[in-house]
């Protein structure tokens, strides 16, 4: 799949900002994170600011951004249209609970709800974005158990290094809950990331050009003349290919980058320097998963192919 | 809007496309190129027709393909894919807008261009790379299966099939209802074991492929028998008749 | 949920005009949606007999062919150097003055001065015409150089031809053996037809190199070595005589199997008035072998009255085939199918010919007035073109393939091969070509057709001393048998003034400077080539081109002609007709849209020239025009003789003739109320047999296609092969020049004969490869790059072979090789198959564009990666002056070519080559437009 940097910038820093979000949303309410106003403010600005810019971001990839309102409509059979909803509705009580903390310096009673709210809000939106992938039945590499898990996990795991960021810049209290989460969300993204690579190094192809055509029957399928002869839509958008060498040395990027070097570092930032570990544990995340869901699209093979040559998919 | 019909169809509308006789002429192709930019879907852009990189909107394609068995002769087949109007369409299930749908009527799944917002997921979600998005025009395009032409009291009666259809030089495209079991095309599937392109995906495409007939390679003689009385004596036994 | 409401039935167009499309040559019947002003949509004429409603891929991308933005839009005057591509537009007037001065000269010098050859137009009729009446034997049109191997080898066998002059029978077909096929002009009939046996489960064989296209559906696929069909036909031939599985009766019936061949030099024995002998064995003497009562003899030796011996021509024919070097055994390897294939493919054939019950009940009447009451069949159909066609040895392959048919009986019989009308006609029929010194004069028309049928060397066209009369050497010694003219040496031969020089060529509708010359670089600086004084070796060239072809830049003047859709043209019976097998038809392109450009259809611009050099035919007794309103006039108006014209029906003044009648000035409107064509449909007693059927030879003769009811006898053994021959031995007056003398001996030989292309022998073995390439059916030649749909289906072409050979060659998909032959060499990105022989190398044809040509833009794939076979391929033969073509036709030997192919070097990827300096715009030419949204709503217009 065509790896289009609107929707890397979207699903990376929306992912963190609503994993941010659901930390903020849980953890003020209980008391788990600083309750000041101004952490309140930083954060929710952090959290909403990663969010919208996303959102946005997503939106430049439309043919009619004019008309994206209209993706709110078909709730109940896509979820697409699930994650839009779910993204705006968010907005309702995240904007709730910012006025509650913000302002009004309240995050308990109804205040607090709407931060549990938010998280639930961001939780699903999150868990929708999964889901957009993980239904696509025509892109085995998406359409499988790790997608959704994954998603939702790095958005934590980004999201929570975040909170832990933030609390540190704080002064360091209430950095232990959201660095814990950071480190349990980021090693289980790791490991889990680990496996969807070797699952799908592994994976059965789902279907073949033979059976895309119907045609095994006579013998080995080969494509011998493509219906034209420059490359059309199709296989711009679906037939994109990242040569296994390249995607093999991605791949060791994103685990240094994404996992080892932001795990160190927050394991460094339990015992020294928290503010500036977490800074560059958060820095080093963002780059690393850039590069992750960069070949989250480039590694993911579409059926289509096979009618412009692929032999499995 | 984009759930699926509740009730199966009352018409199952779709193509069967003979691989046994289509010789790859894209004369179906073309023609629905020429009917569909001005039609139901117009224009199908090009957005460098002169240029360098010539490609543009076509709601049908052909292929070529060589299968080659390990010993004997292989096969070379032409290969026209259009979209195979699924029962269990995913293209459409994932629309977020209702843009895309599939009619009640007939089965036919179109897009309704002015909800499209061009974010271009049914085109991930349709197996067969079906659907075209239009940069032009910012919305994603499709087979209509001529939805303006085969209920258009404007055309004669016998021009009321698809474009492709109605051009194929080799009649290798055939149009009619699925649901009927008298009707051509599911007569043709029925006798010459019609298939699904990728059944495995679970799309129920509504579209049949009949697949190339076993070659008629074999005779009775491998040779002729020399002629009794030999060169020219031959000759002799048949003016004596 | 809601249904959505949409409009099912708009409005399709505010008119629909029917006329005839001219994407290609096949003329199939469109209808014309037009709205608002705009063409809407084309789609094919049910009621049209040739494509019966069905439109290619060509015909469908019409509209974009029609609004191309490589129209050329004004008469042009070179003003740079020849080839610079600087122009200046002119008006009309001063575009005619200009031609008719240097054309009004050369006529009043010496008419042979011109030389005017024409390409894809189907104006032959009018074209060929016009040069007869300026006095210049110099003009053909393409056959030359396209496949008259075809029709030379049918014509003078079967008094009809495969090409589009006749088709197998597709409804009663059971057997269909296609060779060297990929498209034909019979583009849609031939797919319908292919339909046709498939729904009946006929099997289908296709011969050639390549298996795409017709041969991917075909039961059976033989991957010839091209060039080796002689020895896979003449060895089926082996087998069936071996076996007897022969059809002698109706041979002897038909062909001149049983005619009697003198000993002593090899020609006919004929009785005192001239007519052919034969031995009858009732009588067991020597008769007319035209007598309803004789029984030819089919082999013995026999002593004429005179004391002369002779021998049946079927025995000479049966002895050589029988020889061993015919056995499958012996050609195999040349041929590239096995042994024991040919062996299957021959019993085959047999049982399918002979075993099958298949007959028609239909009673008819041959020509001795004896009745039969059905029409039996033999249901085998062959039918073959250009892969056959263009090679050196293409006319003695064609010729092999008849003799397969007549062994058969499958010539004109229920499931066989049949004509179409105005076919058959005698083997060869009527007219000689013209232009012999003594009928060239200055100021004087020529009083025959440039083009014609030898029959011996009498018919020559010969200067005084010998030597080739006509600039393209067309019936000379080189090609006695040129039929259709020898276009691909025109500009070779002007510009080495052999035999002279020429002062103008005048061409129409050929891409000479590309893709239709052999060697195109040496083509393109023969063009430019000057003489010391600084004058171009071509001092004149005129071309008339609707677009801006490679062609353009090297001409003088350009006329420029409107598309298909702006003029009137004439599908003429004498010309190319569009008959079928079961009825004759012809018919017409009216205008549908007016141009908005400065453009005129070339046919009123070449009657107007006419006039105004004042050729007779064109101007009248008071010297005035006599079709003033152009080619309209000239097609009501022109008689070729009393009562034919250029159009068969509605003739006679109130339209009621067909066939033969007088002008009607009506006539044009009674041809675009009936869907601008005309049909004639024959009796179901006259569709077979027709070389002797009475009932359809009587209906021939009324319409003017036949000057006599007369039996046409099939020409097993051909007589005016011999005829040269016998020269070349030494006999008779005219003789071949000494250089000449063994070639004309070994090529001349009345049966069949298969010989190695002389390429094999020039090239040597440092070329082990055949290179070929064919027709996309998408595409038509140049002229479909500039269509923005069909670009899209073939902006480049790939050098496709077979995986083998790749391995062999260590050469992967997609690497960029070089392919070099003696004579230069072209570079390709490579694709990889399996369904080609492992000898050869293919390639779509004509698709490799001239950088700037048909206002591509710049980086055009078809420039940057796509490429010509042409530049491979030498225009004369290897080692001598001969052309590089068929000894007997002269047809161009396009598939002859050998090749070695390797890797191109790292450096040397992504671009093909030779590639050339980019053509520049002509004035008035916008540049092409940056996207294309033709249909889009409201707008409604071209963007
Ligand atoms: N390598 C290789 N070369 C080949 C062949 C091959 O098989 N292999 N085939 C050969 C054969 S058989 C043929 S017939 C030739 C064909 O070659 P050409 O006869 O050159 O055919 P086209 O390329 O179609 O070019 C014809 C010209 O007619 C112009 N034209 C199109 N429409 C009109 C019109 O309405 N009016 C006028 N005045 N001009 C028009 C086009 O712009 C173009 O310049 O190619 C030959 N060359
Ligand atoms: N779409 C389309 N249609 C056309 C044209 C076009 O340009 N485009 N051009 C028109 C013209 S001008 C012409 S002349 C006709 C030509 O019509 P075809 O004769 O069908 O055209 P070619 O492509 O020359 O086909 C030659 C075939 O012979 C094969 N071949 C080559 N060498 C040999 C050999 O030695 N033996 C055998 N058995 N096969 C061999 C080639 O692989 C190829 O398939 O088509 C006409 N129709
Ligand atoms: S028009 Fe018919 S024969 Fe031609 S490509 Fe389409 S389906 Fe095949
Ligand atoms: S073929 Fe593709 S576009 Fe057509 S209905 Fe099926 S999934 Fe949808
Ligand atoms: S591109 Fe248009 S039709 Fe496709 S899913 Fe998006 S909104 Fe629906
Ligand atoms: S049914 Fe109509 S829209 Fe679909 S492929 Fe055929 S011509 Fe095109
Ligand atoms: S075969 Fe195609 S291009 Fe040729 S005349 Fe017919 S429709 Fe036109
Ligand atoms: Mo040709």
């Amino acid at each position: 799949m065509h790896p289009a940097y609107s929707v890397i910038f979207f699903t990376t820093a929306s992912g963190a900002g609503y994993g941010l979000l659901v930390l903020l949303g849980i953890g003020a309410p209980l008391k788990l994170l600083p309750t000041d106003r101004w952490f309140g403010l930083s954060g929710l600005v952090l959290a909403l600011g990663l969010i919208t810019f996303g959102l946005l971001a997503s939106t430049y990839h439309l043919g009619h951004p004019e008309r994206a309102w209209r993706a709110m409509s078909q709730w109940r059979s896509s979820w697409l249209s699930r994650e839009g909803v779910a993204a705006l509705a968010t907005y309702v009580p995240a904007g709730l609970f910012f006025i509650g903390w913000v302002f009004l310096d309240r995050t308990d009673g109804f205040w607090g709800l709407m931060g549990v709210l938010s998280a639930v809000g961001g939780f699903v939106t999150v868990w929708c974005t999964g889901k957009i992938y993980a239904t696509l039945k025509a892109i085995p590499r998406w359409n499988n158990g790790w997608t959704v898990p994954i998603y939702q996990l790095l958005s934590l795991a980004s999201g929570a290094l975040l909170a832990s960021l933030l609390a540190a810049l704080f002064g360091g209290a209430g950095l232990t809950w959201p660095l814990g989460i950071a480190l349990i969300a980021g090693f289980a993204s790791w490991a889990s990331k680990a496996a969807y690579w070797s699952y799908i190094d592994k994976q059965q192809p789902r279907a073949t050009i033979e059976s895309a055509t119907g045609l095994g029957r006579f013998g080995q399928v080969s494509l011998i003349e493509p219906p034209h002869t420059e490359p059309n839509y199709l296989q711009k958008e679906m037939g994109f290919q990242v040569a296994r060498k390249h995607s093999l040395k991605l791949r060791r990027l994103a685990h240094l980058v994404g996992f080892a070097v932001p795990l160190a570092l927050a394991i460094v930032a339990v015992y020294a320097v928290p503010a500036l570990a977490l800074l560059a544990a958060a820095a080093a995340m963002a780059a690393g998963l850039l590069v992750e869901r960069w070949l989250f699209f480039a590694e993911a093979r579409h059926t289509q192919s096979l009618y412009y040559g692929e032999k499995a998919v | 809007m984009t759930s699926l019909p509740k009730t199966p169809p009352a018409k199952r509308l779709g193509l069967v496309i003979d691989l046994d006789t289509c010789v790859g002429c894209h004369a179906c192709a073309v023609n629905c190129k020429e009917w569909n930019t001005g039609g139901y879907p117009a224009p199908l852009s090009d957005p460098d027709p002169y240029g360098a990189a010539p490609e543009g909107v076509w709601l049908n394609r052909i292929h070529g393909f060589e299968a080659t068995p390990e010993s004997g002769d292989g096969r070379t087949v032409h290969f026209p894919k259009s979209c195979l109007h699924c029962q269990d369409a995913p293209c459409v299930t994932v629309c977020p807008t209702g843009a895309s749908y599939k009619r009640e009527e007939d089965g036919i799944v179109l897009v309704r261009e002015d909800l499209c917002i061009g974010c271009k997921l049914c085109s991930w979600a349709c197996p067969y790379g079906a659907r075209e998005y239009d940069g032009m025009t910012g919305v994603m395009k499709k087979c209509t299966l001529c939805i303006d032409r085969i209920y258009n009291d404007n055309l004669d009666e016998v021009d009321r099939v698809p474009a492709c259809v109605s051009t194929c030089p080799a009649s290798a495209r055939h149009f009619g209802d699925f649901n009927d079991p008298d009707s051509n095309v599911s007569r043709l599937t029925a006798e010459r074991e019609g298939m699904d392109l990728m059944p495995e995906l679970g799309c129920q495409p509504t579209n049949k492929y009949l697949p190339p007939r076993p070659r008629r390679t074999e005779s009775a003689t491998a040779e002729l028998p020399t002629a009794e009385g030999g060169f020219l004596g031959w000759v002799d036994k048949l003016l004596s008749r | 949920m809601s249904r959505v409401p949409i409009d099912l039935s708009p409005p399709v167009s505010d008119t629909v005009k029917t006329t005839t499309c001219y994407m290609c040559a096949c003329r199939c019947g469109i209808r014309v949606h037009l709205k608002d002003g705009q063409v809407r949509y084309i789609e094919g004429n049910r009621a049209h007999p040739v494509n019966k409603g069905v439109l290619c891929a060509k015909g469908s991308a019409g509209i974009m062919q029609h609004y191309s933005p490589a129209r050329l839009s004004k008469p042009l005057k070179r003003v740079g150097e020849r080839g610079s591509g600087r122009f200046e537009a002119i008006e009309w007037d001063e575009a005619l003055a200009l031609a008719t001065g240097w054309l009004g000269a050369i006529r009043e010098r010496d008419p042979k001065q011109l030389a005017f050859f024409t390409g894809r137009d189907q104006s032959q009729a009018l074209t060929g015409w016009w040069a007869s009446q300026f006095g210049t034997p110099n003009y053909a049109a393409h056959g030359g150089f396209c496949s008259v191997n075809m029709a030379a080898g049918g014509i003078y066998t079967i008094g009809g031809s495969f090409w589009e002059f006749g088709e197998p029978d597709w409804e009663h077909a059971e057997y269909f053996m296609m060779f060297g096929v990929a498209e034909d002009h019979d583009s849609n009939p031939i797919k319908a037809g292919l339909a046709k046996l498939k729904a009946r489960g006929a099997k289908i064989v296709a011969v050639n190199p390549v298996r795409t296209g017709y041969g991917a559906i075909a039961d059976e696929w033989l991957g010839v070595t091209p060039g080796g069909d002689g020895l896979l036909i003449l060895s089926l031939c082996h087998e069936l005589l071996r076996a007897g599985r022969v059809d002698l009766e109706w041979m002897l019936d038909y062909s001149n199997a049983g005619w009697l061949v003198l000993d002593e030099d090899g020609l006919f024995a004929r009785d005192g008035d001239g007519k052919p002998l034969c031995w009858d064995r009732a009588t067991n003497s020597a008769r007319p072998a035209a007598g309803s009562e004789v029984q030819p003899a089919p082999k013995g030796r026999f002593t004429l009255p005179d004391g002369r011996t002779a021998r049946p021509s079927f025995e000479i024919m049966a002895e050589r085939y029988a020889d061993a070097r015919y056995a499958p055994d012996a050609v195999a390897e040349r041929a590239g199918v096995s042994a024991a294939t040919i062996r299957r493919i021959a019993a085959e054939l047999a049982a399918a010919a002979f075993d099958s019950d298949l007959a028609i009940e239909q009673p008819w009447t041959d020509t001795h007035g004896r009745k039969h009451e059905r029409m039996v069949g033999r249901p085998v159909s062959i039918h073959a073109m250009r892969g056959i066609s263009a090679h050196v040895n293409g006319f003695h392959t064609c010729r092999a393939l008849h003799l397969l048919q007549m062994l058969l009986g499958a010539v004109d019989r229920p499931g066989s091969y049949r004509y179409k009308p105005p076919f058959p006609r005698p083997a060869p029929p009527g007219p000689k070509p013209a232009g012999r010194p003594d009928q060239i004069a200055p100021g004087q028309p020529m009083p025959g057709p440039p083009l014609g049928f030898t029959a011996g060397p009498e018919d020559l066209i010969l200067a005084d001393d010998g030597a080739p009369q006509r600039i393209d050497h067309a019936f000379s010694w080189e090609a006695p048998v040129s039929a259709h003219g020898m276009m691909h040496t025109v500009i070779g031969n002007a510009v080495r003034g052999d035999p002279y020089r020429i002062d103008t060529l005048f061409m129409y509708m050929a891409n000479m400077a590309w893709n239709s010359a052999m060697n195109s670089a040496e083509t393109i600086d023969m063009l430019t080539a000057k003489d010391d004084d600084g004058g171009y070796k071509i001092p004149h060239i005129i071309y008339s081109d609707a677009y801006f072809s490679e062609m353009v830049a090297y001409a003088d003047l350009i006329l420029p002609d409107t598309t298909y859709l702006e003029r009137w043209d004439c599908i003429s019976l004498l010309d190319r007709p569009i008959s079928d097998a079961d009825g004759v038809a012809d018919a017409i392109r009216q205008p549908i849209a007016t141009p908005d450009r400065d453009v005129r259809p070339f046919q009123d611009v070449l009657i107007e020239i006419g006039a105004r050099l004042g050729l007779p035919g064109l101007v009248d007794d008071e010297g005035q025009a006599r079709y003033p309103n152009g080619y309209a006039d000239y097609l009501v108006g022109h008689e070729r003789k009393p009562g034919v014209g250029s159009l068969a029906g509605w003739r006679g003044h109130d339209g009621s003739k067909q066939g033969v009648g007088a002008p009607n000035p009506k006539q044009l409107e009674a041809y675009t109320e009936n869907d601008c064509h005309w049909r004639l449909e024959l009796a179901p007693n006259q569709r077979y047999y027709r070389y002797a059927n009475q009932a359809y030879l009587d209906w021939s003769a009324a319409l003017g296609f036949i000057d006599h009811a007369e039996r046409i006898t099939l020409q097993l053994y051909s007589e005016p092969m011999q005829r040269f021959r016998r020269a070349a031995e030494g006999h008779g007056e005219i003789q071949p020049p000494e250089h000449l003398r063994q070639r004309v001996k070994d090529y001349f030989d009345p049966l069949p004969i298969w010989y190695a292309p002389f390429e094999d022998a020039g090239a040597g073995d440092d070329f082990p490869l055949h290179a070929v390439t064919q027709r996309p059916m998408a595409m038509y030649h140049a002229w479909g790059s500039q269509n923005a749909w069909l670009r899209q289906i073939h902006a480049a072409n790939r050098l496709y072979m077979s995986r083998k050979l790749a391995a062999k060659l260590d050469i992967a998909d997609d690497d960029w090789v070089w392919v070099e032959s003696r004579k230069g060499q072209v570079k390709a990105q490579a694709r990889l198959m399996d369904g080609v022989n492992d000898h050869t190398v293919w390639t779509w044809n004509a698709i490799g564009k001239r950088a700037g040509a048909w206002n591509l833009g710049e980086g055009a794939p078809e420039s940057t990666k796509g490429f010509l076979l042409n530049h491979l391929i030498d225009d004369l033969q290897s080692g001598t002056s001969y052309a590089n073509a068929d000894p007997v036709t002269g047809q161009a030997a396009w598939y002859d070519l050998r090749v070695r192919v390797r890797k191109a070097g790292v450096t040397e990827q992504g671009t093909s080559a030779p590639q050339f300096a980019t053509l520049q715009r002509p004035p008035g030419m916008a540049p092409a437009p940056d996207t294309l949204q033709y249909g889009k709503p409201k707008t409604g217009a071209v963007t």
